[in-house]
């Protein structure tokens, strides 16, 4: 007997087969590249160029390449390596936390979303380490010990959890995607003809052959490994948050930081994946698979992160005029109405006012606004980290040293630089790797269930031929396909 | 040394997970069955048992903790203790947090390492295929055959009472 559930539409439209979804997700691997794909990466290309420029001025003439100055010594750098981990929150919360909650819906975007958070926190790890003046030296920050005694590193600072939380992060995530990407890579190699992607594919695939014991271990292994990764995502932004919370600095030293940045982070993250994917379904023809109902899903845990965020920032308000500390009380209203008044104006209209628009549907179900949106609440949320940072900084306890802070060119290049170095990746990444997880999507592509030995071969032969091309629904299935609430 | 194998091809994971059962009651040994995505209920259908990766990932996550807990003890409790503000050597609220990173950290890598090298998965030049329709849209059930492959018919007739779409036989290098 077969139960066809009437309240579930389906997760992927277009009434795909199995076949189909090899077809269309290997399709843009095996194409040759497309113009705009080529256009896009010359964009991108340019853009790391940039960056790679800003890199050699910051390295061979130091630090002073930047804007900073002794009252603001910490600036776009730390504004930018926020923004970008904070974007990469939302690829692990994909794949580990909705894993968890049996999202089944983050199928489709899980690899995308995984692959953002990779290139993001490569990008957010350029900062600190440009930062430190001598790269070279990078290696100090672990507990090695140094050249002249057993000295070794500092365990009580903030800024070296951050060192582990940052480096465990990457590496755990890479490896959750990577784990994730072979299935699929031996779905690409069998399908290779040249003998070039026939022995990459080969390499990359590490010899999978879909064994059921392999898919068991495969299956454990994800659960395992989304298990750590939720309190680890979770772990990272407290951390950074830490960075300014166990500072001393007005306007820093707030307990509301680690679940205030953690929801940021989320926010700002779902806002790039949306970005990310409103184009990625357009150029590479996903429509059928990142539908309308993905993208009001996102949308909704958009609003929701966004509504964390506002709440935040006005809780932090009254928290500092309740707590009576004149310098928190300063710190405060010198960033709502100070020289900075426009940066905090900004933070605000971002990221409590738009995400509120959510709330309407007719927002929600559209693509447009939706992508003006992400890029609004991306832009929310670096004037955010800047607001934090700059403003709680430019005027310190001594007023003759108060100062204001105005980027250098090479700041602005190594921020710009980033997005190249970004999108580079991600458009490599989305012509040589399947962007869609095509063994999980095949999961969720049959919405009956069989349960009985009622096949009849001659039977099955002859309804196929006459079946419509839904995957597994008999042609009498109650199929209600436009009913989104 | 080369191997046959008779190959049951079929088109869906229930029908699939039916043939599993009662080929098996009729007293064939299944090979293996590989197909695209991961069919749940065919651990309990071909009799494998439950993995014990879990077991693994917490032995290695309390070597992660332990070991996490000992470095940074060692290091600023004994080896070269250092007056940070005036606080304490070990001050084990401060070295919560590298504790948990380097506990997942062990837990993921021990547990993709093991998952690896359990699973038989490295980078390979070539890799041979049972079907190549295995990691597309088709569930490949391989049941080995004796040298003589004098069972290949009587398989055939099983497979195809049971759903398979074709029946192959194929020869692999074991």
């Amino acid at each position: 007997m077969q139960h066809v559930s009437a309240i579930r539409e389906p997760l992927v439209t277009g009434g795909k087969t199995l076949h189909d979804v090899t077809q269309d997700i290997c399709y843009q691997v095996e194409a040759k590249p497309n113009l705009r794909w080529m256009a896009a990466l010359s964009v991108a290309l340019f853009f790391l160029g940039v960056f790679f420029y800003s890199v050699y001025r910051t390295v061979w003439y130091g630090i002073g390449e930047w804007g900073l100055n002794k009252t603001v010594n910490w600036a776009w750098d730390i504004t930018n390596f926020v923004w970008w981990v904070g974007i990469g929150h939302a690829g692990t919360l994909i794949s580990a936390v909705l894993l968890l909650f049996r999202q089944k819906w983050r199928s489709s975007i899980n690899r995308a979303a995984e692959a953002m958070t990779i290139f993001a926190v490569i990008c957010a790890a350029m900062f600190p380490v440009l930062h430190m003046g001598r790269p070279w030296l990078a290696f100090y920050v672990f507990p090695f010990q140094n050249t002249l005694g057993s000295l070794w590193a500092n365990f009580n600072s903030p800024l070296l959890w951050d060192v582990f939380a940052i480096s465990t992060y990457f590496t755990v995530s890479l490896v959750f995607w990577y784990i994730g990407l072979i299935p699929d890579f031996a779905s690409i190699r069998d399908r290779a003809k040249g003998p070039i992607a026939k022995f990459s594919y080969s390499m990359l695939s590490f010899g999978w052959k879909g064994s059921a014991k392999a898919w068991s271990r495969y299956e454990t292994v994800s659960l395992i490994l989304a298990g750590v990764s939720t309190p680890l995502v979770l772990s990272v932004h407290t951390i950074v948050s830490m960075d300014f919370a166990t500072s001393v600095v007005p306007g820093w030293h707030t307990t509301i930081f680690p679940p205030y940045f953690v929801a940021g982070a989320i926010f700002s993250g779902f806002a790039m994946v949306l970005t990310l994917m409103l184009i990625t379904r357009v150029v590479f023809r996903l429509e059928d698979y990142i539908t309308l109902e993905h993208i009001a899903l996102m949308n909704k845990i958009m609003m929701v992160t966004g509504s964390i965020v506002g709440v935040a920032y006005i809780t932090e308000f009254f928290i500092a005029w309740y707590s009576q500390v004149e310098f928190e009380q300063y710190a405060f209203i010198n960033r709502a109405t100070g020289p900075y008044w426009w940066s905090y104006a900004a933070m605000m209209t971002c990221n409590v006012i738009t995400p509120q628009l959510v709330w309407f549907r007719r927002v929600r179900y559209s693509i447009g606004l939706t992508f003006i949106l992400s890029i609004i609440v991306n832009i929310g949320m670096w004037f955010e980290r800047f607001v934090i940072i700059v403003t709680s900084l430019h005027r310190d306890y001594l007023p003759s040293s108060w100062a204001m802070f105005s980027p250098s060119i090479i700041d602005i290049g190594l921020y710009v630089g980033t997005l190249g170095l970004f999108f580079t990746l991600f458009l490599l990444f989305a012509k040589f790797f399947p962007v869609i997880n095509m063994a999980e999507v095949k999961t969720i592509l049959k919405y009956t269930v069989d349960n009985g030995p009622t096949y009849n071969p001659e039977k099955a032969a002859h309804a196929h031929a006459h079946q419509p091309a839904i995957h597994g629904a008999p042609a009498s299935a109650p199929v209600t396909y436009n009913q989104h609430d | 040394m080369t191997k046959q194998f008779a190959l049951g091809i079929f088109d869906d994971e229930d029908v699939l997970l039916h043939a599993v059962e009662n080929v098996r009651a009729a007293g064939v040994k299944i090979y293996d069955v590989f197909s695209p995505y991961p069919v749940h209920g065919i651990d309990d259908a071909l009799g494998i048992e439950r993995s014990r990766l879990p077991i693994a990932a917490f032995f290695f996550g309390m070597t992660g903790l332990a070991f996490a807990l000992w470095m940074q003890i060692y290091m600023l409790g004994f080896d070269w203790p250092m007056i940070i503000g005036g606080k304490p050597h070990i001050g084990l609220p401060a070295f919560v947090p590298v504790a948990f990173e380097l506990t997942v950290f062990f837990t993921c890598h021990g547990m993709a390492i093991t998952f690896f090298t359990i699973t038989g998965l490295y980078p390979r030049f070539k890799t041979p295929v049972m079907d190549v329709r295995a990691t597309d849209d088709k569930f490949v059930m391989a049941i080995e055959l004796d040298e003589t492959s004098s069972q290949f018919p009587r398989l055939t007739q099983l497979l195809r009472d049971n759903g398979a779409s074709e029946v192959n036989q194929k020869e692999m290098t074991h």
